[in-house]
């Protein structure tokens, strides 16, 4: 434990220092501006305190950040539109809701394909295809058609999370439900299992590693999806909107601690899949 | 209504179609034709569904507009493609690509290295990274600099992981056969462990085509000139101008397909001998 621990806590703290470090140097330029008008002669300690402090920094130092997110997290409401947990959920509901239906739609198709040839070799082709190009470009006209439908709120941004998390999914899910081995499917045969037997007592339980790790892919590519989608959108809620209108109105502290709210979120979604991995590995004698 | 007829049969006739095909013995014809039928279909029943229920173009422009929209813009998507592509994404890209390999390098070398980086880097490798545009396009200013930015940390953990997990592919049989021949470092990385890499780091290398552009299409979201993919999408779903939208798709599309499609020919050429690329 401490050998994998040592260095990793020494990164955080190399990370941690080159982050003052760059505070310093990317903000001195100001400093200098503003006690040059003041006309006062600025020495380091003074420098360093006001690269570390000021309002609208091109890089706000770690403390800064803390103190934000300190401030919107816990000193305020819950239901205040300036508090970081009220946008988080925002994100978060759209995100857990995209990705649930990407999963399922997912997994329908992964089945549809390995059960049916026509399936597999006309729209597999496509399902990689599709991986090559950039579906997120798309994310805006998407929000914009659904809005003119009157499709809004959740719905719109969790489409785009679903459209993102279910390639993952189909094809982790083809190549699982199609992990057992020639052997293995002639054993099932031997023992006259019919499809649905061989499905759910073969099949399925072996694509569970698969299906674990391509979902945490899709986590994170929903979270993604709900961010981008929550840009067109005229910045209302969610983590988006918070680094959308930290940029317009130069709130860098803003669009730093949106920025890590939404590392965390994900940290604790995939973790969550992460937990729920070795949980059932572990019960199906798999880990 | 007139329309809506001819969609449904030509779906049922290209289905039986294909029905039919993938009864044949499987050859290279028809793994071609099944999938290419299947795409033309789409089209063809989109194109039928749009004029048939006469869906307004704001919502969803029929493929013959878009294909006429494409045409006529060509000098503006070219615009926009050496921008966002070329400038942007491809520069991106090299940069990213080329110093996460290097860096895999020397997490390699140093157990140290690896032990404190690879963690954080697996890590961020599943964070969302693009939130970090508005940051860079502020540091970076509005042209396509900052959006090589963006795409530079995007692709560089998965590149980095992928490549690290590369350089371990070997075998201890193997490494204990280049140390018989006396080799060095510099000679087992450069001969054996490099060349075994090349399966995983074409890996890292065919992820981060799609991450590169879409790096670059996202961050011109936050800012960026009068030009570029990202800026025409934001702009013309504000004018409602949906044709010329997906006139900008279909390019990212190409753009990105022939990108993934150049690195895997790459990848064929140089990795003949993996299992995987073996016909």
């Amino acid at each position: 434990m401490m050998t994998r621990l040592v260095p990793v806590l020494t990164f955080v703290i190399v990370i941690i220092a080159v982050w003052y470090a760059a505070a310093v140097q990317l903000n001195a330029n100001w400093a200098y501006d503003k006690a040059k008008r003041a006309g006062v002669e600025l020495n380091f300690t003074d420098l360093v305190a006001d690269t570390w402090s000021q309002e609208k920094p091109r890089l706000p130092a770690p403390h800064q950040v803390g103190a934000e997110i300190w401030q919107t997290t816990v000193e305020k409401k819950v239901t205040s539109k300036r508090s970081l947990i009220f946008h988080s959920w925002i994100t978060m509901s759209a995100t857990v809701l995209g990705f649930i239906l990407g999963t399922a739609l997912g997994c329908a198709l992964a089945i549809g394909i390995v059960y049916s040839r026509v399936m597999d070799m006309s729209v597999m082709p496509w399902v990689i295809a599709s991986q090559t190009i950039p579906i997120l470009a798309i994310a805006p006209m998407i929000i914009v058609v659904l809005n003119a439908v009157g499709i809004t709120g959740l719905l719109p941004k969790a489409m785009i999370s679903m459209y993102l998390s279910f390639f993952p999914v189909v094809v982790g899910m083809v190549k699982g439900l199609r992990s057992p081995d020639a052997m293995q499917l002639d054993q099932m045969r031997t023992w006259n299992a019919s499809r649905a037997q061989e499905f759910w007592h073969l099949r399925l339980p072996s694509s569970m590693p698969y299906f674990f790790t391509s979902m945490k892919i899709a986590m994170a590519a929903s979270l993604v999806g709900a961010i981008v989608g929550e840009l067109p959108t005229g910045a209302v809620a969610g983590l988006g909107a918070r680094l959308l209108a930290g940029s317009y109105y130069g709130q860098t502290i803003q669009i730093w601690s949106a920025l890590l709210m939404a590392a965390a979120l994900a940290a604790i979604l995939v973790g969550l899949i992460g937990a729920l991995q070795r949980l059932t590995l572990k019960r199906m004698g798999l880990s | 209504m007139s329309w809506l007829l001819p969609g449904l049969v030509i779906w049922i006739g290209a289905f039986a179609l294909n029905i039919r095909l993938t009864r044949l013995p499987r050859s290279p014809l028809t793994r071609l034709a099944v999938p290419v039928i299947f795409g033309v279909t789409i089209i063809a029943v989109w194109e039928c569904l749009v004029r048939g229920l006469e869906i307004p173009a704001v919502l969803l422009p029929a493929p013959s507009v878009i294909a006429a929209t494409f045409a006529s813009s060509i000098p503006i998507l070219w615009v926009d493609f050496v921008q966002t592509a070329i400038k942007g994404a491809l520069t991106g890209y090299l940069i990213g690509c080329g110093s996460a390999f290097l860096v895999a390098i020397l997490v390699d070398r140093y157990r140290f290295l690896q032990l404190g980086l690879l963690p954080i880097g697996n890590f961020m490798a599943a964070l969302p990274i693009i939130g970090t545009a508005p940051i860079l396009v502020m540091w970076f200013g509005f042209d396509w600099q900052s959006k090589a930015a963006v795409v530079v940390v995007m692709v560089f953990f998965p590149m980095l992981v992928n490549t690290v997990q590369g350089l371990q592919d070997t075998t201890q049989m193997q490494r204990d056969l280049m140390r018989t021949y006396a080799a060095g470092y510099w000679s087992t990385l450069l001969k054996l462990r490099l060349p075994g890499a090349m399966p995983f780091i074409f890996n890292g290398l065919k992820i981060s085509t799609t991450l590169s552009l879409i790096g670059a299409i996202v961050a011109e979201f936050f800012g960026s000139p009068i030009m570029g993919m990202g800026f025409r999408i934001s702009t013309s779903v504000g004018q409602l101008a949906l044709d010329l939208v997906w006139a900008e798709i279909v390019v990212a599309a190409l753009a990105g397909s022939a990108f993934y499609g150049g690195v895997a020919l790459l990848e064929r050429a140089v990795t003949f001998w993996h299992p995987s690329q073996r016909r």
